[in-house]
């Protein structure tokens, strides 16, 4: 008889660098804002840039946010997304032109009612145009990724072309609210004042998604779901349900993002969820199908590296967004921070 | 001879296969069946998407691939033909540097995504090439010194093939440089679209479709899937750059609206779904009916527009420009009800 093989179980501590891999995401965004501030040199220009970066990346998240659950959820990927974003910023934008009064006055109150307004209204719309979005598209095509691919698709040239014959074929400019223009000038940055409230709305719904993701009965399901949906089913929770409500969610959020993405380039065209689509995407890709976190630093990445880039070399700007994609891709092939993983 | 030509693959219903017979018909004689400028310019337009969408399908429709780049390799193509004559000068080598160029950059610029995107989750690629995609198109808009920008590219192709080299007369139709083109890009269409079928028909076709049906067990038999999906797109972005580079020689112009944009990817998709995915034959029946109706339709569209012009809302859905929101209804009505397309019902009321 041999003798069992020596064997002495270890104790050792996890290595730096293991610790690190798991909170790497999150280092990048400092490691990029380092990077950004070397590569400018001039700081009051880094810190301009650097808010507006974070700026355009919390709108990019408030879009993304509702596509990558979408995915997780259901394994729908939706298209069309960006036509709720043009939307969104169609009715936002007509109820600002309508309130004129309220905007053109330089009473605090009177413009944030008025922009509340907006956005309420751009999220109602958005949200009931997603739950039909999803009873007339989506539903036929579930479980199948080609069909669901080329139908979003189609829904969002017909939604596209319906925007043009409501509102007419031109772009249509808009002013921000009195209170909201101009900037504040801070060690010598101008920082505008629209993209540090921009900035603060992106925390707050980031900070509130996460909150009811992860404290309440309703996300523990949403995740749940996203993990294993057929496990959460035969718990006997109607997942279904629970999809439609994150399909409409996702959906006022895109309306959210498009008033503010409105606001923020004071110019809106029809095209322009689709332009936004695309960053969209990348974002929701290097995030992770189905991680919100993930998109939340994703936006963060690309809106910042967008605008350091547009600084330094401005005709790389879009470029740079790949590059980003594919050196993350080819960090973590599933993304940031994966969570769907059998799919 | 001709199913050897066809690679056995035959029509399969006696609709489709007179249907196919009228539109090679008229596309081989067009230059004499038909006058004037306008229809052989329509002719040579169906010749090269019929290419196009033969290249899209065998991406889509035999592989189960979705990709949103293929008019970036289409505008490969066009540019390397473009820029080769610009810089080189006017004559067939340059015409020939430029296809070659054009086809290995879209040979080559296929290969990263696909390596990349298809390793993962196909959907991804989806996604990537759409981003991919909208990135070259802006980076062709911004560097406007080498690719003319918004405005795009003219160019001078050998004189052999314009109008200006006059031949004389044959039954009763002028024959000049421009029917020469024409022929030209009539029979490179052909011979290219026959090759496609013969890719389709071939071992490797059967993988594809094996794959298209079900990747987990494909791969379980032993096939690498990652492989044979990067090989297709290589191929299909190759034969998509030589579309391009027809057309480039067709057109004596390119720019971003013609051989880049959204729209005509679009297109693309609507052709290959209204003539049915999954055949090579759908997608000349599906570009032909399309690029028809895109050409005639549109006038017809205006007249019910203004006839309507009373009533309130109607003359705005006919107007001409919202064409493109009739189309999304049908494509979206197509996926729905004929995910087989044209060619997929003729078939079934044959076998039925």
């Amino acid at each position: 008889m041999t003798a069992a093989p020596d064997h002495r179980p270890t104790f050792a501590s996890i290595s730096l660098t293991e610790r690190l891999d798991g909170a790497m995401p999150v280092l990048l965004i400092p490691l990029l804002v380092l990077l950004g501030f070397f590569a400018i040199g001039v700081p009051s220009s880094w810190l301009t840039l650097t808010v507006s970066g974070l700026a355009m990346g919390m709108m990019i998240f408030i879009m993304a946010s509702g596509l990558t659950l979408v995915f997780g959820l259901m394994d729908v990927i939706n298209f069309g997304h960006g036509a709720f974003v043009s939307v969104g910023a169609f009715v936002g934008v007509s109820v600002l032109i309508t309130l004129g009064e309220w905007t053109g006055t330089a009473s605090l109150l009177l413009n944030m009612s008025a922009v509340f307004l907006a956005v309420a209204a751009a999220m109602a719309a958005t949200g009931v145009m997603g739950w039909g979005f999803e009873r007339i598209i989506v539903k036929p095509v579930y479980g199948a990724h080609l069909k669901q691919i080329l139908v979003t698709v189609g829904g969002l040239i017909v939604i596209e072309q319906l925007i043009h014959v409501v509102w007419g074929p031109d772009e249509i400019f808009i002013n921000r609210p009195e209170t909201l223009k101009g900037a504040i000038t801070f060690a010598g940055a101008a920082m505008e004042k629209y993209r540090l409230m921009a900035v603060g709305i992106g925390l707050v719904l980031f900070i509130a998604m996460r909150m009811v993701l992860r404290r309440t009965k309703i996300g523990l399901i949403v995740r749940a779901g996203v993990e294993n949906g057929p496990m959460v089913e035969a718990l006997g929770y109607r997942l279904r349900l629970v999809f439609v409500g994150v399909f409409i969610a996702g959906s006022a959020l895109a309306g959210l993002g498009g008033v503010m993405w409105g606001l923020y380039q004071e110019v809106i065209t029809a095209g322009m969820g689709e332009k936004m689509m695309v960053l969209v995407f990348i974002v929701a890709i290097i995030g992770g199908l189905g991680s919100v976190e993930g998109a939340f630093i994703g936006a963060l990445l690309v809106g910042l590296l967008q605008n350091y880039v547009a600084f330094l070399e401005p005709k790389l700007a879009l470029v740079s967004n790949i590059a980003l994609m594919t050196a993350i891709l080819m960090w973590r092939p599933q993304g940031m921070m994966p969570v769907v993983k059998a799919k | 001879m001709i199913v050897k030509l066809l690679s056995g693959d035959k029509p399969r219903s006696a609709v489709l296969t007179a249907l196919l017979m009228v539109i090679l018909i008229c596309l081989a004689g067009a230059p004499f069946l038909f006058d004037g400028v306008r229809p052989l310019d329509t002719a040579a337009r169906i010749c090269i998407f019929i290419l196009l969408v033969a290249s899209y399908d065998l991406l889509l429709g035999y592989g189960g691939i979705v990709s949103f780049a293929h008019t970036m390799f289409f505008g490969l193509g066009a540019y390397g033909v473009a820029l080769a004559s610009t810089h080189l000068g006017r004559g067939f080598d340059a015409l020939l540097a430029g296809t070659v160029s054009g086809a290995l950059a879209a040979v080559v610029l296929a290969l990263l995504i696909g390596l990349f995107s298809l390793r993962v989750r196909a959907i991804f690629f989806a996604m990537i090439t759409l981003a991919v995609a909208s990135a070259v198109a802006v980076l062709v808009s911004q560097f406007s010194g080498i690719t003319g920008g918004e405005d795009g590219l003219t160019y001078k192709i050998p004189r052999v093939l314009t109008s200006a080299n006059r031949m004389g007369e044959f039954l009763g139709t002028r024959i000049s440089g421009k029917t020469l083109n024409y022929y030209l890009v009539f029979t490179a269409s052909l011979i290219l679209f026959l090759l496609l079928l013969r890719i389709v028909n071939s071992p490797f076709g059967r993988v594809l479709q094996a794959i298209r049906e079900n990747d987990f067990r494909a791969e379980a038999i032993g096939y690498r899937v990652v492989w044979y999906r990067t090989a297709a797109t290589c191929l299909s972005a190759a034969t998509a750059a030589f579309a391009g580079s027809l057309f480039a020689i067709w057109l004596r112009y390119v720019g971003p609206d013609t051989t880049l944009s959204f729209e005509i990817m679009l297109d693309i998709l609507l052709m290959v779904v209204i003539g049915g995915m999954g055949t090579m034959y759908g997608a000349v029946v599906g570009a032909t009916l399309f690029i028809l109706a895109q050409t005639y339709l549109q006038n017809l569209m205006g007249t019910a527009s203004e006839a309507t012009s009373a009533l309130p809302l109607i003359p705005d859905l006919l107007n001409p420009d919202r064409w493109l929101m009739w189309l999304g209804i049908l494509f979206i009505l197509s996926v729905y009800f004929f995910p087989t397309g044209i060619v997929g019902r003729l078939r079934e009321r044959r076998a039925s």
